[in-house]
């Protein structure tokens, strides 16, 4: 099976570039050009050396011993977490623009749902002293305030979005919308693995430095380069393309993939694409979407502002469909009560949204033998308000 | 032949083509619109097929569209709308929108259905060239209708060259690369690109859009193509609660004398 874009930009029938003709132009030159710079030696030689002294890669794999106990099996965390800015996010960002500096652009847009991605962003303008606007919708600029604080101290302009539920998707929106407005100086740093080809692949390859390191941190410590399971959460699917990456032709290998199930997946608010969507175009991607019967695209929810987006990236509905990845969902109870598990088990206040991927450590009948691995995407600091909002609730003495 | 082929054989100035959204401002208003539009003169109507998501649209059409789903408009809707539309307007008909519902509705028999009711033309802008190419064109040319294509002030010329292969009524040129109801910039800046599309001797004619919004506008248009499309300043002026009748003639009146 195979799991690469093609030529045209497809995984199986999903991807593509469903794109208006305002678009063409910038998104043509970074078809004709991503794989040309990124493979370039030089470009490599830059993004190298800054991934180890700027994002101080790699991150390590750490065993969780306690964890591990609870689930009766052996458990490693990939500490995204850890890297600087505080999320996978950033292997992306610092990619991209590298690219957008070699393809003349002075402007940078981008957009943000937990606003991991904007806080990327907004990194690494400010280290290139370019001009960066990040759109966000006003729901996660308040459930995310913490991260809104960081972009403009960063010296990013951030734009409020009001549109529709005021989240990742009416962000995208907006970003869109921008670039379409500026065909020239800007270049639109997408932040996962979502919107017209070549952007998905993009981004995968630029993500898919944690599964090369994951590959060769596990053989130092187990003898094996290959898990039996690995697991990620989904919001547009950028940290579990970059963790997938390298094993997806090892199929001994399990990948599951963990969606948000919002307050249920029997209830509307959800943001478990592949479990409630059906196949259409999304941000210029064929893809699993979320959408009425008359195709236009539903609202989703998440507690999780990094997966409250109704699409997915187009090679994890290929995935999916192929059955390479198994697909599973965590609702917000659940991510809250994995959350609190690991920082009480293992000292690790995990982001949200690696929150669901931990959720599903007692979905899978685990054997003691098996190697576990979570990629552990991003840090908590930005969800204290929802974690200490939770722990007041569930902690509260008896009356 | 369809409507618009005729329109163009007889008439290559001053076209006026108006674009507004279906079930704005209210979900019943479709064809009243259409009848007031082609009463006033203008030459052809886009109706525009509201999305949730309208990428490629500024706030006027992103609130017009979201009004109009609320109103409870969807294809099925419009559709039933529009049966019968042909016992009352004669003018060339164009549906205009995003490609998902399309999609949802099933390509093949929303282009058959819009062919029943003697619609003309779609414009699809997120349906690219290519796959319209490879995987659509003889589905269109099947049930006779136009697939128009958009081109920028940023479109090479061997791709504009490869979409009026494509074309086979006219091609809806943009003053600017922009989302629809941008105030920009006057034409002044885009005259080099309006001359020099105008001496690629293109196959097809050229209809203006964005930014047209008054009779300055309408007329410096003119100048350089067929003629002009108007969306966003028109649904500003239709926005208003009052006499829709007045307010599409006084809005037609204001571009173009008859
Ligand atoms: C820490 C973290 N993990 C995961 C995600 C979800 O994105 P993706 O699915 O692209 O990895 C986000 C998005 O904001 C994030 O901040």
């Amino acid at each position: 099976m195979n799991y690469e874009v093609s030529e045209k930009g497809f995984y199986g029938p999903y991807g593509g570039a469903y794109i208006p003709e305002m678009l063409v132009p910038n998104i043509t030159q970074l078809r004709q050009s991503y794989r040309k710079i990124l493979e370039s030696e030089e470009f490599q030689r830059e993004l190298q050396q800054l991934l180890r002294d700027f994002v101080g890669r790699p991150t390590p794999l750490y065993y969780a011993s306690r964890l591990s106990e609870r689930y009766g099996t052996r458990i490693y965390l990939k500490r995204e977490d850890l890297a600087h800015t505080g999320s996978h996010k950033l292997n992306n960002a610092l990619g991209q623009i590298l690219l957008a500096k070699r393809l003349g652009k002075t402007r940078i847009i981008a957009e943000t749902g937990a606003g991991q991605h904007g806080v990327a962003a907004a990194t690494v303008c400010a280290r290139e002293g370019m001009e960066c606007v990040v759109y966000m919708g006003e729901t996660d600029i308040a459930r995310q305030a913490p991260n809104v604080a960081r972009m403009k101290m960063l010296g990013a302009k951030v734009v409020p979005v009001t549109s529709g539920n005021k989240t990742l998707k009416d962000a995208t929106n907006e970003a869109i919308r921008d670039w379409i407005n500026h065909p020239e100086d800007t270049y639109y740093i997408i932040g996962s693995v979502v919107g017209p080809h070549p952007y998905p692949d993009l981004v995968a390859r630029l993500q898919s430095v944690i599964s090369l390191e994951l590959r060769e941190q596990l053989r130092k410590k187990t003898g094996n380069t290959d898990p039996d399971y690995i697991l990620a959460c989904v919001g547009g699917g950028s940290n579990a393309a970059g963790i997938f990456y390298h094993y997806l032709g090892h199929q001994a290998v399990h990948l599951i993939a963990i969606e948000a199930a919002g307050k249920g997946l029997d209830t509307n608010e959800t943001a478990a694409t592949i479990k409630k969507g059906r196949p259409g175009i999304i941000h210029g991607s064929k893809t699993y979407l979320m959408q009425n019967e008359d195709g236009q695209i539903t609202e989703p929810y998440s507690i999780s502002a990094g997966l409250d987006y109704p699409g997915i990236g187009p090679m994890h509905s290929w995935l999916y469909e192929t059955g390479r990845v198994q697909f599973l969902s965590a609702t917000d109870t659940e991510a809250l009560k994995s959350a609190l598990e690991l920082t009480r088990l293992e000292g690790i206040i995990p982001a949200l949204e690696s929150a669901h991927a931990l959720a599903a450590l007692s979905m899978i009948p685990f054997k003691s033998s098996h190697t576990v691995v979570i990629n552990l995407s991003g840090r908590g600091d930005k969800d204290l308000a929802a974690y200490t909002d939770y722990i007041t609730e569930t902690e509260k003495p008896n009356q | 032949m369809n409507r618009l082929h005729t329109l163009f054989q007889k008439k290559q100035i001053n076209i006026l083509s108006v674009f507004f959204t279906a079930g704005y401002p209210k979900l019943n208003d479709t064809s009243f619109i259409l009848k007031e539009l082609e009463q006033n003169g203008v030459d052809l109507a886009e109706i525009g097929m509201p999305f949730s998501d309208p990428l490629a649209d500024g706030p006027v059409i992103q609130h017009s569209s979201q009004v109009a789903l609320q109103n409870g408009m969807s294809l099925k809707v419009l559709f039933r709308q529009l049966s019968g539309i042909r016992q009352h307007v004669s003018m060339p008909l164009i549906l205009m929108g995003y490609l998902n519902p399309v999609l949802s509705y099933g390509i093949e028999k929303f282009l058959e259905d819009a062919h029943r009711l003697g619609i003309d033309g779609i414009i699809l802008p997120d349906l690219p060239p290519e796959e319209y190419e490879e995987q659509y064109k003889s589905l269109f040319e099947k049930f006779s209708l136009s697939n128009i294509f958009l081109i920028t002030p940023q479109t090479p010329d061997d791709r504009i060259r490869k979409i009026d292969g494509l074309s086979d009524s006219f091609i809806y040129m943009l003053s600017t690369s922009a989302t629809t109801g941008t105030r920009k910039s006057g034409f002044d800046a885009h005259r080099n690109y309006f001359e020099h599309i105008r001496s690629m001797n293109l196959a097809h004619p050229l209809l203006i859009g964005f930014g047209i919004r008054s009779r300055e506008t309408f007329e410096e248009a003119c100048r350089y193509a067929a003629g002009a499309i108007v969306g966003t300043a028109f649904i500003e002026a239709i926005s208003h609660d009052e006499d829709l009748s007045g307010q599409i003639s006084n809005f037609v009146r204001s571009i173009r004398l008859k």
